[in-house]
């Protein structure tokens, strides 16, 4: 404890801060760390207290190297935190928690900071808006670990999330073969045609009244369909292999599209139609030229929607039938083979197939619709 | 003031009702108008008095229940097909996915013009505007008096004889609207076009105009036609001559005389 002595004359300058020092204290009088023999060693210890009374005393350094020695004692702290759980499972006792909530206040306070600071450079900036959502997005798998370790939590129930990353690193091939059979054949094609059907509907809709009158409420039906019950009747009438999930993609995806598409044809004001017709301009060039381009923030948002629709389709459509393939297969034979860590990687490659496959379409959005208020600010 | 010219806009007995659903809306009643080649009418009266509607039966964007009326000799719809008049609204308009540039091309687009045709009369035009530098620029980035004026321009940029203009200065203030009735006297003064200029201003109406249509409204007539005896060239400060203050007091005398009709 001699760290702790040559550093008694630290104050906190935030609420974080003192709360930490309390629970620094709280943890002491509550030694030691883990029921279990060795547990942590004690030089192990002393590095965890100095780390985070390191971070408790970083805000009196100057800015710059304070905020660089508060991640570094907080994130530190909690490292050695779960490395030490890790083989004493179960055995965690109420200061091993009350260390972990001190790292994790320190974190906050380090994002605190980081959110508060107006960089002047523009890479700096970019830095600064990936850092922070990865620091939060680090402490929830942070307390999910030390928590299913500490606490342990069947692995059945929850896996920790090291398992899961140690699953998806010895697993890539049979991972890689799943999404190539659901992302890259049905959710694409799926969702390709099933948006590209909507927006021709939508736009066949608006040329013909009848179509008009006669198509919405039947696409509002089709959209209305349970999915568990489509699911099946595609397997039976496209076969097991990656087309019928395509078919369900189609179906989940077409109306959500066509719905925006019309919404959006609605969009252009009455007096820039009128002066389309001050030119004598013909239906399609007013549609090429006014109408289309003023949808374009009403197809975006339907194009989000669908990237997500089109995924959840295609992992459920492979509940009922498929060749031993595909991230909806993968799901539920490992639920049966009670390999619940493939059944969380698989989670965590569809979370991050989806974000890729939301993102490029935001990204487009951005490009195309960069006229509209909401895109160029004002 | 003699019609030497043949008449653009020829208009007798005009009638339009609006079927709503609180009944039948009287919006023009027995309007007879012949307005010659050259000449800039202003058509003004509080709202409800059917000005607008007026010009936008002109440019066949309604459709008169009653009466005849002929655009360069022919119906408005003929007219409207033969691209007869440019219309410059009450907003700019402009598509903000479109720079400037574009937005000026729009209609020669719409009417198939070649690239190189178009360049050089967007060319001409934004330059008629006083708008050179700023094709690429997108509307959202420019002023509403630029806005609206880049409106001119692409109402200007396929030459017909015939503007049509609908409170094109209403929405800015009025330093700004000074500046730009300067700006479109000198350019009907250049161009020699027939304006049809819709307003609620009584300065800009006898400012700009050769005659000026005071309507009255429910239903919409028109009240009193009066010509203006001002010279071409008006200097801003003519709004300070007796002989401008004495054509103002007609036009509003012509405005109470509408209105004392409902009391």
């Amino acid at each position: 404890m001699s760290d702790l002595l040559s550093l008694s004359s630290i104050t906190p300058r935030s609420w974080q801060g003192y709360a930490a020092l309390v629970l620094l204290a709280g943890a002491l009088l509550l030694w030691p760390l883990v029921n279990a023999t060795p547990g942590y060693g004690i030089g192990i210890a002393a590095l965890i207290f100095f780390l985070l009374l390191l971070a408790i005393a970083a805000d009196n350094f100057p800015p710059a190297i304070g905020v660089v020695l508060l991640f570094l004692g907080a994130h530190g702290a909690a490292w050695l935190l779960l490395a030490g759980i890790t083989g004493n499972e179960g055995t965690a006792r109420a200061s091993f928690y009350l260390l972990l909530a001190a790292a994790w206040l320190l974190a906050w306070r380090c994002v605190t900071i980081l959110s508060a600071l107006r960089p002047t450079s523009r890479w700096a900036a970019t830095a600064l808006r990936l850092i922070i959502p990865a620091i939060f997005g680090a402490w929830i798998l942070i307390i999910w670990e030390a928590v299913t370790r500490g606490a342990g939590i069947p692995f059945i129930l929850l896996p920790p999330p090291s398992a899961i990353g140690v699953r998806i690193a010895n697993s890539l091939p049979i991972l890689a073969a799943d999404v190539r059979q659901t992302i890259f054949k049905a959710v694409i094609f799926g969702y390709v045609v099933g948006s590209g059907a909507g927006y021709f509907a939508a736009i066949a809709a608006d040329r013909v009244p009848f179509l008009r009158r006669g198509l919405l409420p039947i696409g509002n039906m089709v959209s209305a369909l349970p999915i568990i019950g489509v699911a099946p009747i595609m397997v039976m009438w496209f076969g097991f292999d990656w087309q019928s999930k395509a078919a369900v993609v189609i179906i989940m995806t077409f109306f959500p599209m066509l719905v925006n598409t019309v919404a959006g044809l609605a969009a252009s004001g009455h007096m820039e139609r009128d002066l389309m017709r001050t030119y004598a301009s013909s239906y399609w060039q007013t549609l090429f030229k006014l109408r289309l381009p003023a949808a374009a923030p009403f197809i975006f948002n339907a194009l989000k929607i669908n990237s997500t629709l089109a995924l959840i389709g295609a992992i459920v459509a492979e509940f009922f039938g498929t060749p031993v393939v595909g991230m909806g297969f993968r799901i539920s034979t490992e639920v049966g083979r009670m390999n619940i860590d493939m059944v969380w990687a698989e989670i965590a490659v569809a979370a991050l197939a989806g974000s890729v496959f939301y993102g490029v379409v935001a990204l487009f959005e951005r490009a195309v619709t960069f006229w509209h208020p909401s895109v160029r600010g004002g | 003031m003699t019609i030497a010219s043949p008449a653009v806009v020829s208009a007798s007995k005009l009638g339009l009702t609006f079927q709503t659903n609180d009944g039948p809306v009287q919006a023009l009643s027995n309007v007879d108008l012949t307005i010659g080649k050259g000449e800039f009418v202003s058509f003004i009266g509080p709202s409800g008095c059917g000005k607008t509607t007026l010009l936008r039966v002109i440019a066949d964007l309604e459709k008169p229940t009653s009466g005849t009326i002929s655009v360069n000799g022919m119906t408005p719809e003929q007219a409207r097909q033969s691209r007869a008049y440019g219309y410059v609204f009450q907003a700019a308009a402009l598509y903000p996915w479109r720079t400037i540039e574009r937005n000026v091309a729009l209609p020669l687009e719409i009417m198939g013009l070649s690239k190189a045709e178009q360049a050089a009369r967007i060319k001409r035009t934004l330059d008629l505007v006083n708008l050179s530098g700023f094709e690429q620029k997108y509307p959202w980035q420019l002023s509403g008096g630029m806005q609206q004026r880049a409106s001119i321009a692409r109402a200007l940029a396929f030459d017909a004889d015939l503007l049509l203009m609908d409170e094109p200065f209403g929405a800015l203030d009025e330093i700004v609207r000074d500046h730009l009735n300067e700006q479109l006297l000198e350019l009907w003064e250049r161009t020699n076009k027939t304006i049809c200029f819709v307003t609620h201003s009584i300065p800009e109406a006898v400012y700009l105009s050769t005659r000026i249509i005071v309507m009255s409204p429910r239903p919409g007539r028109v009240s009193d036609v009066i010509e203006s005896t001002l010279p071409k060239q008006r200097p801003l400060d003519i709004r300070e001559t007796p002989e401008f203050l004495a054509i103002a007091a007609r036009v509003r005398d012509g405005l109470r005389a509408g209105h004392s009709y409902e009391d």
